[in-house]
């Protein structure tokens, strides 16, 4: 019932351990475009994917959804394609198609039969430096992604909460601007943006193939040579050098009313680390730290005290992403019963951490979950894309196959001490962001239905 | 390049894979109970997919919720087990359940690694024979459902497909949310819930997919480990639910800066000879894909919404042919005569023979890319089932879509699409939607 509540309120339930098992193939083409090998040969299909190592972080001051803008113009025309033709060329072989921005990457996807990848890396290596910016495309594309944004954003309550606290989280850091953009720049958005984006990262020592499923290493990398291996490097590849987060001083708080909420919540964030190359022993004690305080509904200290014994939160939660190239944030929710108040909501989370710092773990519940780890490698192994998507992820936000590979090793060697540790170190007197998602204090309307015609 | 496309292309279609190459077993446990296999040893766990057919449309109408809010109790404690109890020992097993509830079904999705697989299976048992309904549990899980339906009260899309829903169908089960009404659910007693529980889980109307590392034998056994003592006998389903709504538009207001609309009209039984042909063409119109007409004519051309498709609902009780998009309360009146238009000219024109071959080459191409680990296996094994879809469908399914012709299409098009008779549901602050739409 929780993951179906979670969802109502538009909290996102991740698994906790989101991450790659197994073995892959990796290779470095001459002009620097990473490839990336996991094979799976039960079914005749493949899953390829291009990833660059751009995101709406790396946007231009003042072009915010510039990044998610050209993510959807490369499904245009290119000097060899007409627009569209690609996902037509895609759909007709049998395959399906999409791509997705994120703050760190943005990534392109096809899944096809097995004996199609090459023709997917032909038509991806052509939109790769050979994009035509057609204007009438351009300013229709952009009602389009305006269109993207009322759906997705202006339409919830939930994601415009999320969007105020990101922006009042981040001080400094670009992490606080929505990739979607927001919607006065992207209104603004021009031609020569989005070339001048594209331009700048979209160049193969930028890039990252992931080709998983029913193919061997070799036979990638044959393909690769001959689709992608033309293409001439970038000497004007940019660091991702991003403003960066000072340190925060001064607790902050945000009050969000809209009449569209039905069960307010408080939300509170800090900062913490992540998972950094060759180092991720810290994030990996907050994962456990994460499902320990507030993974399960049943079984973690919060679910289990204010949603069980004191029966005084509807949903608890505690959410913590370690896998992104600047640090990122450890957010605690509580949605209260009916007769239980917010600002109560907030002092009863406070009230956890205390609890968890004063109680320490239960060793029965860390090995549960220290099983669950171990137990996680072989249910990836049945989701070869999910396994695919990951390496994008880690590989796109500056970690190594290699530390993708020692991930569940890191996870596998954490102790309770190293746990506890790691929670005094993130509540030692953190600088938080807390967040009021409510409803305006007078009655609300009915849904007023009206008939217009018949 | 685009010479090498083409040739690419033509070269390629006949290889296309003819079908799923996965080898189905049709089980019977030694209890009479009959279950789909695919085995495959090579990864230490099985999914298992339990579809108890009859679903929440069982509710009588005084206690519309009880089917959901029973299943989200399946989870809340079982013989010895209080919630935390279970919830523990499920993830000592290190198992995965999911207990949800649709119209037509209560569906349970499992997987069990090899290593504990009897275990796992004694706790999905209890789950499913010994729920214990604590009266506490009864009320945490209340409220969470009293949340969900004023969230649902307040979510545009949700607002759309109910009013629909309520249009379309009246008092038949199908035209009220299975979450069930604020008064309602706060009338459910423990007597509902057991009354739900009996109902909808019964050995007589579950169908049972398994992919995995499992044996024929074994799971024979698992089956009726997990399901034996459930009751035999179901009771009967409510009737046919009649499609009571004719052309028109209805607005709802909601305070927001787009409106989300929800249309259709009756749509097609999937034992119907011309179903393949309606597949094929609710395909061309708004199926999945950035190449549909409606997406074309309304996302790409005209930059009106983000997205719109279209499906064929297979609801048991009622087919139906049914669409959704969402777009600025300004733009939306325009988008709702597109979709019209369209409508209309399919109906009177028919489709092109390169979009019925284009439609056939993504259908037949895409769908075995769908066997796609045990997990999605056992659910489409069970999904199959549930449609009543004999064992050999999955081989011949690409052969039936292949069979549709232009002229099959273009018929079915002719009887089947109504732009008279679409009624969209728009859910916002719609400017310029006049009456005569």
């Amino acid at each position: 019932m929780l993951r179906r509540l979670a969802l109502a309120l538009g909290l996102t339930l991740t698994p906790f351990v989101a991450q790659a098992a197994g073995e892959v193939a990796e290779f470095m083409l001459d002009n620097g475009m990473q490839v990336v090998v996991i094979e799976d040969h039960r079914t005749p299909a493949v899953t390829h994917m291009v990833w660059y190592r751009t995101g709406a972080a790396d946007e231009p001051p003042g072009q915010s959804g510039i990044a998610h803008f050209v993510e959807h113009l490369m499904f245009k025309a290119t000097d060899d394609l007409a627009s569209g033709e690609f996902s037509a060329t895609v759909e007709a072989n049998g395959g399906s198609d999409n791509a997705f921005t994120s703050w760190d990457y943005t990534g392109y996807i096809q899944r096809v039969a097995a004996d199609r990848l090459g023709l997917m890396m032909q038509m991806e290596a052509d939109r790769m430096r050979d994009l035509v910016f057609d204007p009438v495309e351009v300013a229709t594309e952009r009602s389009v992604i305006i269109e993207e944004r009322a759906q997705r954003t202006d339409s919830s309550p939930g994601a415009l909460f999320n969007e105020q606290m990101a922006a009042a989280f981040y001080l400094n850091h670009p992490y606080g601007i929505p990739i979607v953009g927001w919607r006065h720049e992207i209104e603004a958005l021009t031609l020569e943006n989005a070339r001048a984006f594209y331009d700048t990262w979209y160049h193969p020592n930028n890039a990252i193939l992931i080709v998983a499923g029913d193919v061997t290493p070799e036979e990638v990398l044959t393909l690769a040579q001959e689709h992608y291996g033309p293409i001439p490097a970038s000497d004007n590849l940019p660091p991702r050098m991003r403003p960066t987060e000072p340190p925060h001083i001064a607790d902050r708080r945000i009050h969000f009313e809209d009449e569209r909420v039905a069960t307010p919540y408080v939300s509170i964030r800090m900062l913490a680390p992540v998972r950094e190359p060759g180092d991720q022993a810290e994030a990996a004690a907050l994962v456990y730290l994460s499902e320990l305080l507030g993974g399960s509904g049943q079984t973690s200290l919060m679910g289990r005290r204010l949603q069980i014994e004191e029966e005084r939160s509807l949903f608890v939660g505690t959410f913590y992403d370690a896998t992104s190239v600047d640090p990122s944030g450890f957010s605690m929710v509580n949605a209260p019963v009916p007769g239980v108040s917010l600002e109560e909501a907030e002092d009863d989370l406070w009230r956890m951490v205390e609890t968890f710092l004063e109680e320490g773990i239960d060793p029965g519940h860390f090995a549960r979950i220290q099983f669950q780890i171990e137990a996680g490698e072989i249910y990836e192994e049945d989701d070869t894309q999910g396994l695919a998507r990951s390496y994008g992820m880690q590989l796109t936000t500056g970690l190594s196959v290699a530390d993708a590979e020692a991930w569940t090793e890191v996870l596998a060697a954490v102790t309770p001490e190293d746990v506890m540790a790691a929670a005094r170190r993130l509540f030692d007197d953190p600088s938080t962001v807390t967040g009021y998602l409510m409803r305006p204090p007078e009655p609300d309307t009915e849904a007023d239905t009206t008939e217009v015609s018949q | 390049m685009i010479a090498r496309i083409a040739a690419a292309l033509v070269a390629c279609v006949l290889a296309l894979p003819a079908s799923a190459d996965i080898e189905i077993e049709e089980v019977t446990s030694p209890g009479g109970i009959e279950a789909w296999l695919v085995e495959d040893a090579s990864i230490p766990f099985v999914a298992l997919e339990f579809w108890f057919l009859g679903g929440s449309a069982l509710d009588p109408a005084e206690s519309r919720g009880a089917t959901y809010l029973m299943t989200g109790l399946l989870e809340e404690g079982s013989a010895d087990m209080d919630a935390q109890g279970f919830a523990a020992a499920l993830e000592g097993l290190a198992a995965s359940f999911d207990f949800d509830s649709y119209r037509d079904a209560v569906v349970i999705s499992a997987q069990m690694l090899t290593q504990n697989r009897d275990a796992a299976a004694d706790l999905l048992r209890a789950a499913l024979t010994q729920p214990r309904f604590d009266e506490t549990a009864i009320e945490r899980v209340r409220g969470q459902v009293l949340s969900i339906i004023e969230s649902n009260a307040r979510d545009p899309g949700e607002i759309a497909s109910t009013t629909f829903s309520a249009l379309a169908y009246g008092d038949h089960p199908y035209g009220s949310a299975q979450e069930g009404s604020a008064e309602t659910v706060g009338a459910l007693t423990r007597d509902d819930i057991l009354a739900a529980h009996r109902a909808a889980l019964t050995r007589e109307r579950v169908v049972v997919g398994a992919a995995g590392d499992i044996s024929p034998e074994e799971l024979g056994l698992l089956i009726d480990r997990i399901l034996g003592d459930l009751p035999a006998e179901a009771p009967p389903r409510p009737g046919l639910a009649e499609f009571g709504l004719d052309g028109g538009t209805t607005v709802v207001d909601f305070p927001s800066p787009q409106s989300v609309a929800y249309f259709g009209h009756r749509g097609i039984e999937r034992d119907d000879p011309d179903f393949f042909a309606a597949f094929v063409l609710n395909q061309v119109l708004g199926g999945g894909g950035f190449r549909s007409r409606l997406m074309e004519e309304v996302r790409v051309e005209r930059g009106l919404t983000y997205g719109i498709s279209t499906f064929l609902s297979l609801a048991d009780l009622s087919p139906a042919l049914l669409g959704q998009f969402s777009s600025s309360n300004d733009l939306v009146g325009e988008a709702i005569e597109v979709v019209r238009d369209q409508w209309a000219d399919i109906a009177a024109n028919g489709i092109t023979q390169e979009e019925l071959d284009a439609a056939i080459r993504y259908m037949t191409g895409e769908y075995p890319l769908r066997f796609d680990g045990n997990a999605r296996i056992a659910g489409i094994l069970a999904a199959m089932q549930s449609d009543q879809m004999p064992v050999d469908y999955i081989v011949n399914r690409n052969d039936y879509v292949r069979a549709v012709t232009l002229d099959d299409v273009n018929r079915v098009a002719a009887e089947l699409l109504q732009p008279e008779g679409l009624h969209f549901v728009v859910v916002g602050r719609p400017e310029g939607l006049s009456p005569g739409n």
